[in-house]
């Protein structure tokens, strides 16, 4: 008995048809589709963007040269060098990275004592000439600068969590 | 002078055919990827003009600018001509394919045999191409596809034998007439078995989806046109969509009465419907059909490519086999408004 | 007028196209070639007013037989050098068939052997069917009537020689791997799935 239902079921392409009733359906419903130049997913306050360097208050520049991040960086994209500043404080000279090897981790972030490197929320940016993609430190701090309210705003949604 | 004027009379005919059915190829591409992005809740192109009405002629565009590249060690005379195989038929075909009333570029008695021997060129290309490419994706790919496409044929075939028998003729324009009247005096009524095996051994040949081992983006990249770029690969992608336009169109001439108006003949419904012309139903009836290409394409996963020759060998041809009987059994006995 | 030289334009393409066949060095350009011959003389019945031979023969031959020929062809590793290693040893025999094929056909199309008991048979029809009727009507009509029984015959044969291939071939060797796609089909989720049912288990050691 069981064996003459299924012979006809399959002649008779219920299987078929109740797939087709599926996508059928959906054909008329609402779509989810993101307009995304002009609409934008929310982003987490944990969003691994373009890299900065931030500053204190006061304008000093955060990062002290412990060279955490550089050897953290699983893609070895950060470059440091330092030196002693006249006033005896340890101060980078240098601090490059290449987004080209970048893999936005955020493993720097996660190392940095002082919260100096961070990761902002900026994901949309490119590059038009060959050697733009590494960010010197003049670039990182900029990028901090401009976007210090956000980047304080975001560590400290993120603080109770950590 | 006269053999001059008719000459260019046919041409004519034949520009009015070819880039109104190019245009539909284009837009057709469009429809695919609308309706498959809108049950797939997507919104589908819609940045080149006004709801993406221009991504067509902008894919165009661009495939035109493409470099045609040449792999190394190919077949360089047969890759150039696979391309040009595979659309031949797939537009020479058409050449029999009653419009409407009257409205066919060659009216010949064995249309029917015509159009199955112009189907059965288009496997050509694909098999040239995929040899010629110095390819084993490629390689791989035409095997499929020519395996399949030859074994569909004999099922799609049997299916229009049904046809002929039942209009006892192979033109097209008598086909048609023979199914005169509303809706249940076409033949998919009587045909239904061979109606859905004509289709699906349709889809199967032209090697899209359900069927589309030919291609398997997953298994074997893009099968018998991998190497194949701009120009060369647009023409193989118009052949496939030129294709799937005349599979529909067969469709429509042999179970859907062509040109006829689903209410032809009624007492109230025919003479309302009657103002509208001819070939504006068959191309109702012919979308239909394409819509369903798309259906299918969105609902269902690829067949495994012996489970498509089991349904094509053991399914569909018996099948056929069986209903012919029946048939014939019908023609003998004068049954119900068709024979 | 224009038929004659549609004529003679077919011929001389179909001409190249059978020379092209033996000489080709490459075995799926000769497979090409016929299948370029086969097409042109369709083209040649066309214009003879056989449209239904013509069409069988591209849908036929083009269409499904060639097809598989290519198949088998583009699957070879040929080394041509090889096969013309025995070329001078084989001309005189092969020029001896082609000599012979020539007169039998001189022989049979000189005597007219043949020709009329045809077209008796395709005027019997026309005079059955109206003379209005065409050539696949004819065809048919003879077919079945006067030829019914040859027809079947070759029909038979025909069955014979697709059972006899495959029985040939189709052979069960017991140490390979396959699936029985039926059997899969037929699957069904009672068979091969239980629901069990059990109470929720309490974790003690947190």
């Amino acid at each position: 008995m069981q064996a003459v239902k299924e012979f006809f079921s399959t002649f008779m392409l219920t299987e078929l048809l109740k797939g087709m009733r599926l996508t059928g359906k959906h054909l008329f419903d609402a779509k989810y589709t993101l307009e995304y130049p002009e609409e934008k997913a929310p982003q987490s306050p944990r969003f691994r963007g373009l890299h900065a360097l931030r500053r204190y208050p006061n304008g000093e520049e955060r990062c002290i040269a412990c060279k955490l991040c550089e050897a953290v960086c699983p893609a070895l994209a950060i470059t440091i060098e330092s030196e002693q500043r006249d006033d005896g404080t340890r101060r980078t000279t240098r601090y490059d990275i290449d987004l080209f090897k970048c893999i936005y981790c955020g493993f720097c972030e996660e190392s940095c004592p002082v919260d100096s490197i961070v990761e902002t929320r900026i994901h949309e940016y490119h590059f038009e000439q060959r050697g733009e993609q590494i960010m010197h430190k003049s670039d990182l701090l900029a990028v901090g600068d401009q976007y210090e309210a956000q980047l304080a705003e975001d560590r400290a949604a993120d603080a109770p969590y950590r | 002078m006269s053999g001059l004027i008719e000459l260019s009379w046919i041409m004519a005919k034949i520009v009015a055919l070819v880039i109104p059915l190019f245009l539909a190829v284009a837009y057709m591409t469009y429809a695919e990827r609308k309706i498959i992005s809108a049950m797939q809740l997507r919104r589908g192109p819609n940045r080149v003009g006004w709801h993406g009405l221009l991504q067509p002629i902008a894919d165009a565009l661009k495939l035109l600018m493409k470099e045609v590249v040449l792999p190394q060690n190919a077949n360089r005379f047969l890759f150039v001509l696979a391309p040009m195989l595979s659309i031949m038929p797939a537009l020479a075909a058409w050449a029999v394919l009653p419009l409407g009333d009257g409205l066919v570029i060659a009216d010949i008695n064995a249309g029917l045999l015509y159009v199955l021997a112009m189907t059965s060129m288009g496997v050509y290309g694909i098999i040239l191409a995929g040899w010629a490419s110095n390819s084993k994706y490629a390689l791989l790919g035409a095997l499929r596809a020519g395996a399949q496409v030859v074994s569909y044929e004999i099922a799609m075939g049997f299916a229009l034998v049904g046809v002929l028998m039942a209009a006892g003729s192979l033109n097209m324009g008598e086909i048609i007439r023979a199914q005169e009247g509303p809706i249940w005096n076409w033949f998919w009524l009587p045909l239904l078995p061979l109606f859905v095996v004509y289709w699906i051994s349709g889809v199967a040949e032209t090697n899209r989806l359900p069927f589309d081992v030919a291609e398997g983006e997953s298994e074997i990249v893009a099968g018998f046109h991998v190497e194949y770029s701009g120009m060369a690969f647009a023409i193989f992608f118009l052949a496939e969509y030129a294709n799937m336009i005349l599979i529909s169109g067969l469709a429509a001439i042999m179970f859907l009465g062509g040109w006829y108006s689903p209410f032809h003949g009624l007492p109230l419904l025919g003479p309302m419907f009657a103002w509208v012309p001819g070939i504006v139903w068959f191309v109702l009836k012919t979308c239909v059909f394409l819509f369903l290409y798309i259906w299918f394409r969105g609902t269902f996963p690829r067949y495994r490519y012996d489970q498509i020759m089991r349904l094509g060998w053991k399914v569909l041809i018996p099948v056929t086999v069986v209903w012919l009987v029946v048939v014939s059994g019908m023609i003998l006995t004068d049954f119900g408004p068709w024979f | 007028m224009i038929e004659k030289v549609i004529f003679y334009v077919f011929a001389a393409i179909l001409l190249l196209a059978a020379m092209l066949v033996i000489t080709a060095r490459n075995p799926v350009h000769s497979a090409l070639s016929l299948v370029l011959a086969f097409f042109t003389s369709a083209a040649l019945w066309l214009l003879a007013e056989a449209e239904f031979l013509g069409i069988a023969l591209v849908l036929v031959y083009v269409g499904a037989v060639m097809v598989l020929f290519l198949f088998v062809v583009m699957m070879l590793d040929i080394n041509i050098s090889v096969i013309r290693e025995g070329f001078a040893r084989y001309l005189p025999l092969g020029a001896l068939v082609g000599v012979v094929m020539v007169l039998q056909m001189l022989l049979v199309i000189g005597a007219g052997v043949g020709e009329g008991q045809v077209s008796l048979a395709l005027a019997d029809a026309a005079g059955e069917s109206g003379a209005g009727g065409n050539n696949i009507r004819l065809l048919g009509s003879v077919l079945y009537t006067v030829y019914v029984y040859p027809f079947e015959l070759a029909a038979i044969v025909l069955l014979l020689a697709i059972i006899a291939a495959i029985m040939l071939t189709h052979r069960r060797r017991a140490d390979t791997k396959h699936q029985d796609i039926s059997a899969q089909v037929r699957t069904r989720k009672d068979d091969r799935l239980r629901l069990v049912r059990m109470p929720s288990e309490v974790d003690d050691e947190r």
